[in-house]
């Protein structure tokens, strides 16, 4: 279980990581649609739309590293000492 | 014969003031756009969190005098409902009761009472526009810089099957949340106290 959860901390902080990088490690926050601008040829004015997309920003970052840092801590609660005893008493058993 | 040729004259003279009077007359300017470019931009930038998104929802109407650009007057509307940011989280937080309340403050209003400091070259205006600025139900005076691009017959270039001229309305100014009652209570370096406001819209006086 202790091997479990910091194979699963590693993961969502490389993963989390490697998301953030590759949609463009934006600085600001997430951006759950993306706004795409056009300029309107006779006025000059440029146009703001958004259109569905997501990036992630500096909180999906964040929110993946402390998820992955709960999940270390987490596995923490569970003893290597567990796994010994089983390991010794499996010994014991095979020597008698 | 002379008391026709008088009365000829005087009335060529009276149809050329008409004429004249009619085309001194002040054009409005409707800033409704159909193409719904018009647009205004706002920016927080606090050191924990930049925030910039814009608003569509544009109306309402300039009076505007190509002889006469100083005596411009007009109303731009924007509605509230229509403020967006890139974040729906954010979004939902600035629609809400804590920050805009936009169900209970449905418009953003800027109303120029007089224009100072006019200054014309071309079809190009830049002045002081005076007037009055409503933002979360708070009504504050306000003066702020502002250009104005008179485009004669270009109505049609943009919208087809219509004739008439197009007015160009750009400014950038900056408010202060904490004068417009707007959260003032939040600290300062997580939502900036500035708002940077930006608006570039269109605006279209159809002629027959």
């Amino acid at each position: 279980m202790r091997r479990n959860l910091q194979i699963l901390a590693a993961t969502a902080a490389l993963l989390g990581t490697g998301l953030w990088a590759g949609l463009g490690a934006r600085r600001g926050w997430t951006q759950t649609s993306l706004p795409v601008k056009t300029v309107d040829e006779i006025t000059g004015i440029e146009a703001i739309s958004y259109h569905p997309g997501f990036r992630p920003g500096i909180d999906f970052l964040g929110a993946a590293w402390l998820g992955a840092v709960a999940l270390g801590c987490a596995s923490l609660l569970f003893h290597k000492t567990a796994v010994k005893k089983t390991m010794v008493d499996s010994h014991q058993t095979a020597t008698q | 014969m002379k008391t026709t040729t008088l009365k000829t004259l005087a009335t060529l003279a009276a149809l050329a003031g008409i004429q004249a009077a009619l085309l001194a007359e002040p054009l409005t300017f409707d800033f409704k756009d159909p193409k719904g470019v018009n647009n205004a931009t706002f920016t927080l930038d606090a050191p924990l969190e930049a925030i910039s998104g814009s608003a569509d929802g544009v109306t309402g109407t300039v009076t505007f005098d190509p002889a006469n650009p100083a005596a411009t007057k007009g109303r731009i509307v924007i509605a509230a409902a229509s403020l967006n940011v890139p974040n729906s989280m954010m979004k939902q937080h600035m629609h809400g009761p804590m920050w805009m309340d936009t169900g209970k403050h449905t418009e953003i209003v800027f109303e120029a009472k007089e224009l100072k400091n006019v200054k014309t070259e071309g079809n190009k205006t830049s002045a002081d526009a005076v007037g009055s600025f409503s933002l979360h139900g708070v009504t504050k005076e306000l003066t702020v810089p502002i250009t104005l691009t008179y485009a004669p017959g270009k109505l049609g270039a943009r919208v087809p099957n219509l004739k008439g001229d197009l007015l160009v309305v750009r400014t950038n100014f900056v408010v202060d949340r904490r004068d417009f009652a707007i959260n003032p209570s939040a600290p300062d370096d997580k939502v900036a106290y500035d708002i940077h406001v930006g608006v570039s819209v269109a605006g279209a006086a159809a002629r027959p």
